[in-house]
């Protein structure tokens, strides 16, 4: 069956993909043919996410990314790879007047450090093939616009953005292919331990012209278009999935 | 932690309200100044002051300062 979004024999690398989009997006590329590496630091939810996903082959590596020793070990466990979808993260809402060097330390860490040594030691060590694809998770927030106390975290996926034209560059003559999606408000339990309310929430829904959040497989079909072959002339974007939020 | 002294932090979160209107018994989020992103401070502050963080429920089921600060006092 013609499909130019197909990811058969490819191996695709997925961090957080314990909970979110990154979960989707693990489940969805193995529903696409792709032989998946799921990574996260919870075990239990890994194996969750690990037995949702379509077929054999899959591989689960339980991994912090913020510890140097266990990324090494991370790398150390892959041969060879077509993708890598960073889609570890975490948000924080915190009014700029406490966003003290540690509270960015915290976000930067994971948000912006971790995924930058992961792909450094992957490409420094040739293990991404040739028209291999590397996709950020980044956000509306710090590429376009941003939000009431969220001046941390929009930092932190500016310095992604930045970051992603710089790689994309410099990995184009190997014919690997850097971008990034950039989407609005996802429902994901990223907001369940927040201060944020119930009743915010609700509000904040309404600022979108679609008038709801977005769904994690509504993020992961834009990962997978930049992830297969459809792609192959795409290096260096964002790619926008946002319910219309940035139009007004 | 105090009361007088939690009324205080809660107070300097404020840029327009005038220190002196706050009181163990103001309904806080009937200020003309009160906001989500104000929550955010309160809470923000009281990580900071007493390393213990609010959740939204926590300040919606606030309605005096008082309420605010026996919630937090019973999380220390």
């Amino acid at each position: 069956m013609y499909n130019p979004f197909s990811l058969s024999g490819k191996t695709i690398l997925v961090t957080g993909a314990s909970s979110g989009i990154g979960k989707a997006t693990a489940i969805e590329c193995s529903k696409l043919g792709a032989n998946v590496i799921i990574t996260g630091r919870s075990r239990e939810r890994l194996n969750e996410t690990f037995s949702e996903l379509e077929s054999e082959g899959h591989t689960q590596v339980i991994a912090d990314l913020c510890e140097t020793n266990s990324l090494q070990k991370l790398v150390s466990e892959i041969k060879s790879i077509d993708g890598i979808v960073h889609s570890a993260g975490i948000t924080k809402n915190i009014p700029f007047q406490f966003a003290t060097i540690d509270k960015l330390s915290e976000v930067m860490n994971l948000n912006f450090f971790a995924p930058t040594e992961l792909t450094r030691l992957l490409v420094k060590s040739k293990k991404i093939n040739k028209g291999g694809s590397i996709v950020f998770i980044s956000s509306v927030s710090g590429v376009l616009c941003s939000a009431p106390a969220s001046s941390v975290y929009s930092a932190s996926k500016g310095a992604l953005n930045g970051l992603i034209k710089g790689i994309a560059l410099d990995l184009a003559p190997r014919g690997i292919r850097v971008n990034s999606v950039i989407p609005g408000v996802v429902e994901t339990n990223i907001f369940e331990d927040g201060v944020i309310s119930e009743e915010q929430l609700e509000e904040n829904k309404r600022m979108y012209p679609l008038k709801r959040f977005g769904k994690p497989n509504e993020i992961a079909h834009g990962v997978i278009y930049l992830l297969s072959d459809a792609s192959a002339w795409v290096t260096g974007s964002n790619l926008l999935i946002d319910g219309g939020l940035t139009l007004q | 932690m105090e009361l007088q002294e939690f009324i205080t932090n809660f107070a300097s979160q404020f840029e327009e309200t005038d220190p002196s209107v706050f009181t163990k018994d103001t309904i806080f989020k009937d200020l003309d100044e009160w906001s989500s992103l104000l929550a955010l401070s309160v809470s923000a502050m009281a990580e900071e002051e007493y390393g213990v963080s609010f959740k939204g429920d926590d300040i919606r089921n606030a309605s005096t300062v008082e309420d605010l600060y026996m919630i937090l006092k019973n999380k220390l």
